[in-house]
């Protein structure tokens, strides 16, 4: 039988040169992003003391040697929870549009280029956009300029996730529910959203951990402050920015709060990432696939 | 004829092309009506039509009259609603709902508010489950996914779940084209022993299938109904030169 192997020929020579780069990159992958916790966490963990998540920055953030991050903490839940929010409400009728009167059309093929055109843009240029906006309408920088600007850049991202999902919906659903009597409101609110929600809950909490980690679109439109914000016109501080403010001072005591901060983002995205994927396989679990 | 059915006029269109051309028909009760003819020539136009589905088809116009029981299913007081729980739907591929075997039952009662609690869902599910012959098989794996059945046991669920609303009339859309041949025969001796009770009308483009189910036979070409009659007669004995071409098999 000729099935033995005689040498190694070319065609297994190149398999295998495959497998190595594969493995080389996966360990590079890895590696990466191993260190990357290790650092934040071998540094920020010993700063991550009660007073660190309870108490302000005391004497500046800048220079003051003592008080926590929880000005940050709490700017970056608001900011980062009002412009999800605020991009729901504009990227779901966006979506449904699309779905609904664009479909696979020219002009819907345009709105999606669009969309991931926007989706690439880095978040500097949405920061000097939002700073160009509040000039003209006379915003000084604030949290409600934060969160519009942060909607803004969420909203590529969440709509072509709910357009994916809103595309691969079966037709085949809605008509096997009016077949049996359903009113078109039952469809949409027991059979539609049954099968959808998985898919848009995963889109919104992947927009927001995009929402929550930026940094440069923060700096221009809300600016910075050591209070915990009260108002929608104030600035506001956010943890990206206590990591990058604070990590630049020359005291210790306040390169702390730095590291502290760069450990709770790196907590939140983590866990939100985590958590949406543990909630779409379990909300996925009857979907129809 | 005891006719549960009857179609008068009926005309469709898709746009400007002409779908269905001046049907006259009637559909005898508790027996089972197969619609046959070649690919396009209207049958699944026509049967659509029974259950106002016709009209989530953008572009279709329909006139004339679908009389159920004597009631015109197209006058303007109809609840369609109320037409598609009469009419029930067994499509060309099974879809389950998002939601597990127990609930895609439920579900048609449940919007129609047909019962009081939980006993009586329970009741209702094994009820319907084993008359379309699925009950031995799902009964410990109620709360699984719809979706984890095969293809031929999801049909059953679908037949289930479409009597489970109390329908007098079961349409079936080439409703086994999609099975394996032992799920189709177990689908289409369920279609026979429902007979007694509901009145079913079959779409199907195979003869071999018509001749096994058919009681009554309505034969379509072009969009007109050449010819129409029980199905002994249809069968042995076609009055017109294009039905006896079709089961010939000449086309």
């Amino acid at each position: 039988m000729g099935m033995r192997k005689k040498h190694l020929q070319k065609r297994h020579l190149v398999e295998l040169f495959m497998k190595t780069i594969m493995r080389v990159s996966f360990v590079i992958v890895a590696g990466a992003l191993g260190l990357i916790l290790w650092t934040i966490i071998s540094r920020g963990l010993p700063a991550l003391t009660w007073d660190m998540v309870t108490q302000v920055p005391k004497g500046g953030y800048y220079m003051g040697k003592e008080g926590g991050i929880l000005n940050a903490i709490i700017g970056s839940a608001y900011l980062a929870t009002g412009g999800t929010i605020l991009a729901i409400l504009l990227s779901l009728p966006i979506a449904l549009y699309l779905k609904a009167y664009l479909g696979d059309s020219k002009w819907g093929g345009c709105v999606r280029l669009s969309l991931d055109v926007l989706w690439g843009i880095p978040s500097v240029v949405y920061g000097a956009f939002g700073f160009a906006l509040m000039i003209v309408f006379g915003l000084r920088a604030s949290l409600l300029a934060g969160i519009i600007v942060l909607a803004l850049i969420e909203l590529p991202i969440m709509t072509r996730a709910m357009d994916e999902v809103i595309r691969r919906m079966p037709e085949d659903l809605e008509h096997a529910a009016l077949a049996l009597g359903s009113t078109k409101f039952e469809v949409a609110l027991r059979v539609v959203t049954r099968q959808m929600l998985p898919g848009i809950v995963t889109a919104v909490l992947l927009a927001f951990g995009r929402g929550i980690g930026d940094a440069a679109s923060v700096l221009f439109t809300a600016g910075y402050t050591d209070r915990i914000s009260t108002s929608l016109m104030r600035p506001t501080a956010s943890l990206p920015l206590a990591v990058f403010f604070q990590l630049g001072s020359p005291y210790p005591e306040v390169q702390q709060r730095g590291y502290a901060a760069a450990l709770i983002l790196t907590i939140i995205v983590l866990a939100v990432s985590l958590g949406s994927r543990w909630l779409s396989a379990r909300l996925n679990k009857y979907t129809v696939k | 004829m005891d006719a549960h059915i009857q179609v008068n006029n009926l005309n469709v269109y898709y746009g400007r092309q002409q779908a269905l051309k001046d049907v006259n028909i009637e559909i005898p009760k508790k027996q089972i009506t197969v619609i046959m003819g070649p690919s396009g020539c209207g049958k699944t136009t026509l049967l659509k039509t029974f259950n106002r589905f016709l009209e989530l088809t953008d572009g279709a116009q329909i006139t004339g009259e679908v009389l159920v029981d004597g009631e015109n299913i197209y006058d303007r007081e109809v609840d369609v609603t109320e037409v598609r729980k009469a009419v029930g739907l067994l499509a060309q591929r099974p879809s389950p709902l998002p939601m597990s075997i127990f609930d895609n039952i439920v579900y048609g009662m449940h919007i129609h508010r047909m019962k009081r609690d939980r006993r009586e869902y329970k009741a209702a599910v094994k009820h319907y489950l084993e008359i379309a012959g699925l009950w031995d098989e799902v009964q410990k794996r109620l709360h699984d996914p719809a979706t984890s059945l095969s293809i031929g046991q999801q049909q059953r669920l679908c037949l289930a779940r479409g009597l489970a609303v109390e329908p007098e009339i079961i349409l079936g859309d080439e409703p086994t084209s999609a099975l394996d041949p032992i799920s189709s025969q177990n689908i289409e001796s369920r279609l026979l022993d429902l007979k007694q009770n509901y009145t079913t009308v079959i779409v199907t483009h195979t003869l071999r299938q018509a001749r096994r189910l058919a009681d009554y036979v309505i034969y379509m070409y072009l969009g007109e109904v050449i010819e129409a009659g029980p199905a002994k007669e249809v069968f042995t004995n076609p009055k017109h030169e294009r039905t006896k071409q079709y089961l010939e098999g000449l086309f």
